[in-house]
């Protein structure tokens, strides 16, 4: 049942599969480090996706579409910073309306670009490397985004775990009173967060609707953001798992599809429900196996921040 | 000794109430100075305006003659003030040299601050392993981090916020023997307490602020508790006056309780047997986590155990939840104020329709009786002088003490037959703390049978006429106050049991 399909093509397909979730999951991730719980990720990457396909189509310049899509999504978690950390509103509906406003107005903005083609974005040369024999053509011979997106995801860990600015970010998120108390600024440094948050996940946007498709259509994430959010939490806010439950969900994605070519016997509508599953089971099982890993939400999560004195 | 912070005329308004006013002190190097004062008093304030945590309206601060004034803490810090909070400023899900880290201007790396921590540690007798997460350690152990963090910057003044309210005496004893080390290194020691003993134990001078004024300075060796309490009060305070019960029936009687602790990391309580008479107070000692949560659990019918375990005025009662003892006449007051004896967010009518509902009538056929529920709530604001705008105000929105005394007068109207109350004056200042015993002490009169369970020994013996401890889960056998010595006491609480953590390392 396998037979035909080439495991190179599906490693290289997964790859570039997972980039978006990848991203948008990453900066979530720091988002939800620093406690605030935005769950406008899906309106943030259509933003990301029509901003960055607009700026790319103008420009010509894949790089500045980029660039643009970060820009266009940013501009929306700033409208989140605004409401939930200076207005105090609720995060969890001001979440939900972004999602619901990003996908309105990106539809509105992309009304005239529907099919036009994007400039390509270019391939990495790796020299050497891609001339290996199947993980060459598997692993090496990707757009340079591929790359870009796995060295944000260690960037972010390495932050993280090991600099100052992330032991900062983490007690912000585990207790905005103490944080306060020693005399950090709890409010800006969850606006850099949720801005960082919305500037990855519109790079996870721009790359749908410049690479993956590439081509802009109405709702053309279908749930991506979604997909990252869940990641984010069955992933207990670590780095490396997110990495690892985008490129299973990437995974599975590439293999369904390419099960439903190959005329497998399964049903199709099983195959579609097989990468969210699969992923979620997965994720489950490897939260779950440790008490510790379920207490590694951070505690202040959702919680607005307010000093009174 | 040198002169090394001096306060001037500071004055501090927050909208509708001046938090300090023309208040003015100095410290010494070296000295332990005592802040005394009742809750709202203006103590917070005035060390978060030392701190660098809120700016003064005006006056002014001279530390080591030069003029000081703090925009942040963080130049508090560089100034050589560091402070030891009340509630803890640390973080449970990071581990203790993360925690340290983040309280200090220039951390070095991890590693070499892990050393220094064990270093520092050492050396003033508080053990304590850099790589452990903060959620695991007892509260003693999480102020050793705070007081750890605040010495590795080497400051000239420690302040510390009530820092032996959530304290095993054991741990207070190390702690004092901490400070005493390092006052006597030259570093100046700001306390601040309500607890007179202690003041008159560890401080060399004291400032006593009542309604944001300084109304006296005092050397606390040379005064009594009892003239530094009526200081910070401003009238004279009595004692709870005991009259001479007479002792009823037993109305509640608990025989062979065994249960497994619903908390985790919790006690569980094993074959706790003692009887309360009507008019009888029975105090119930004991170290924090050796099963006081669980027995206030297992008696207020959160927890349910065998039928007979349990019994008010005769009838079996261990099966049975909350509303059904209270039908009985059995009222409950645990320790935790915001989220278990009230929901922080709902009114003060609300929180006192959800236990009065039941023994006040405060509903017919299922509507609620709105007026008669306000008028509970004033009736108990007026009763027991709790300090709020209104009763519609959100139970968060009182101070500790105030909240304190609005639950526990909650259930003390509710003209009970048993009361069970879990640390009834816990972070009460004086007079109120006075008040609520006067309270107790009035319903047992009136025919009450009542179990006090709490931390404070001066407590137990000011009000109990019978005396238990709990150790591990079990409950010693129940002796007359009267005639009991304290080392009997000590012996009764288990001796060492409990307090291993205290002196773990020694």
């Amino acid at each position: 049942m396998f037979g035909s399909i080439d495991p190179a093509l599906l490693l290289a397909a997964l790859m570039v599969n997972s980039v978006p979730i990848m991203l948008a999951a990453t900066g979530e991730l720091v988002t939800e480090k620093a406690g605030v719980l935005n769950l406008g990720v899906e309106g943030m990457m259509i933003m990301g996706a029509m901003c960055g396909f607009a700026t790319a189509v103008v420009t010509g310049s894949p790089l500045l579409g980029f660039l643009g899509g970060a820009l266009g999504a940013l501009a929306l978690s700033l409208v989140f910073g605004v409401l939930t950390q200076l207005l105090l509103t609720n995060q969890v509906a001001t979440g939900l309306a972004l999602t619901l406003f990003g996908l309105g107005l990106s539809s509105l903005i992309g009304q005239g670009y529907v099919g036009i083609k994007p400039p390509a974005t270019g391939k990495l040369d790796l020299g050497p490397l891609a001339e290996i024999p199947f993980l060459g053509r598997a692993l090496f011979a990707h757009d340079w985004m591929v790359y870009v997106s796995i060295l944000l995801v260690a960037g972010v860990w390495w932050m993280l775990t090991h600099s100052r600015a992330g032991l900062i970010l983490r007690a912000v998120g585990e207790s905005h009173e103490a944080a306060h108390a020693l005399g950090y600024k709890v409010t800006r440094i969850r606006f850099l967060a949720i801005l960082f948050g919305g500037a990855m996940a519109g790079l996870g946007g721009a790359y749908i609707s410049l690479v993956r498709v590439p081509q802009w259509t109405d709702g053309i994430t279908a749930g991506a953001g979604w997909i990252a959010l869940a990641i984010v939490v069955f992933a207990s806010w670590r780095p490396w798992r997110v990495l690892a439950g985008a490129y299973l969900f990437g995974g599975v994605t590439v293999l369904q599809l390419n099960l439903q070519a190959a005329g497998s016997a399964i049903p199709v509508q099983y195959l579609s429900m097989a990468p969210y599953l699969i992923t979620i089971l997965v994720l489950v099982i490897m939260s779950s196996g440790r008490g510790k890993a379920a207490l590694n939400a951070p505690a202040c999560l959702g919680q607005n921040f307010h000093a009174s004195r | 000794m040198t002169e090394l912070l001096r306060v001037e005329g500071l004055t501090k308004a927050y909208p509708g109430v001046v938090a300090n006013s023309d208040v003015s002190f100095a410290i010494s190097e070296g000295e332990v100075h005592a802040l005394l004062g009742e809750n709202g008093a203006g103590k917070s304030t005035l060390v978060k305006m030392i701190y660098g945590l809120v700016r003064p309206d005006s006056g002014s601060m001279t530390l080591r003659g030069q003029p000081y004034q703090p925009a942040k803490p963080a130049e508090a810090r560089r100034a050589g003030v560091a402070m030891v909070f009340q509630h803890f400023s640390l973080f449970e899900a990071l581990n203790v040299a993360e925690n340290v880290a983040l309280g200090m201007e220039n951390p070095p790396p991890m590693r070499e601050l892990a050393s220094r921590i064990r270093a520092v540690s050492e050396e003033y007798g508080l053990p304590l392993d850099p790589a452990r997460m903060v959620g695991d350690l007892s509260a003693g152990e999480r102020q050793r981090v705070e007081i750890i963090r605040c010495l590795l910057q080497d400051p000239k003044l420690l302040i510390m916020d009530e820092p032996t309210s959530v304290l095993t005496p054991q741990e207070v004893d190390i702690l004092f023997k901490t400070l005493r080390q390092i006052s006597g290194e030259g570093t100046a020691i700001l306390y601040i307490s309500h607890k007179l003993e202690e003041i008159r134990a560890l401080c060399d001078e004291a400032t006593i602020l009542r309604r944001g004024k300084v109304v006296a300075t005092c050397i606390p060796r040379e005064q009594t508790a009892r003239e530094m309490a009526e200081l910070m009060v401003g009238t004279v305070l009595t004692p709870p006056a005991r009259s001479g019960r007479a002792k009823g029936a037993v109305a509640l009687e608990v025989q062979g309780l065994s249960v497994a602790s619903p908390i985790p990391f919790g006690t569980a309580l094993k074959e706790v047997s003692f009887a309360v008479r009507k008019g009888e107070v029975l105090g119930i000692a004991g170290v924090a986590g050796n099963g006081q949560d669980e027995l206030l659990l297992a008696l207020s019918g959160e927890l349910k155990s065998a039928p007979g375990a349990v019994r008010i005025d005769g009838a079996e009662m261990g099966n049975k939840g909350p509303n059904d003892r209270r039908r009985a006449g059995l009222v409950a007051a645990p320790e935790k104020r915001l989220g278990h004896a009230a929901a922080p967010d709902m009114s003060l009518v609300e929180n006192a329709l959800l236990s009065g509902v039941v023994r006040r009538g405060l509903a017919h056929r299922g509507f609620i009786d709105w007026a008669a529920a306000e008028a509970f709530a004033r009736e108990i604001v007026q009763t027991f002088d709790v300090r709020t705008p209104g009763v519609h105000v959100a139970a968060r929105a009182l101070s500790g003490g105030n909240l304190q005394k609005f639950v526990v007068g909650r259930e003390l109207s509710q003209s009970p037959s048993v009361i069970v109350i879990n640390q009834p004056t816990w972070g009460v200042d004086a007079a109120a703390a006075a008040a609520i015993r006067q309270a107790i002490l009035d319903r047992a009169a009136a025919g009450a049978a009542v179990v006090v369970i709490s931390q404070d020994l001066d407590e137990l013996l000011e009000i109990a006429d019978d005396f238990a401890a709990l150790n591990g889960g079990r409950l010693s056998p129940t002796r007359p106050v009267e005639g009991l010595t304290v080392d009997e006491i000590g012996l009764m609480m288990g001796g060492t049991h409990g307090m291993e953590v205290a002196h773990h390392g020694h």
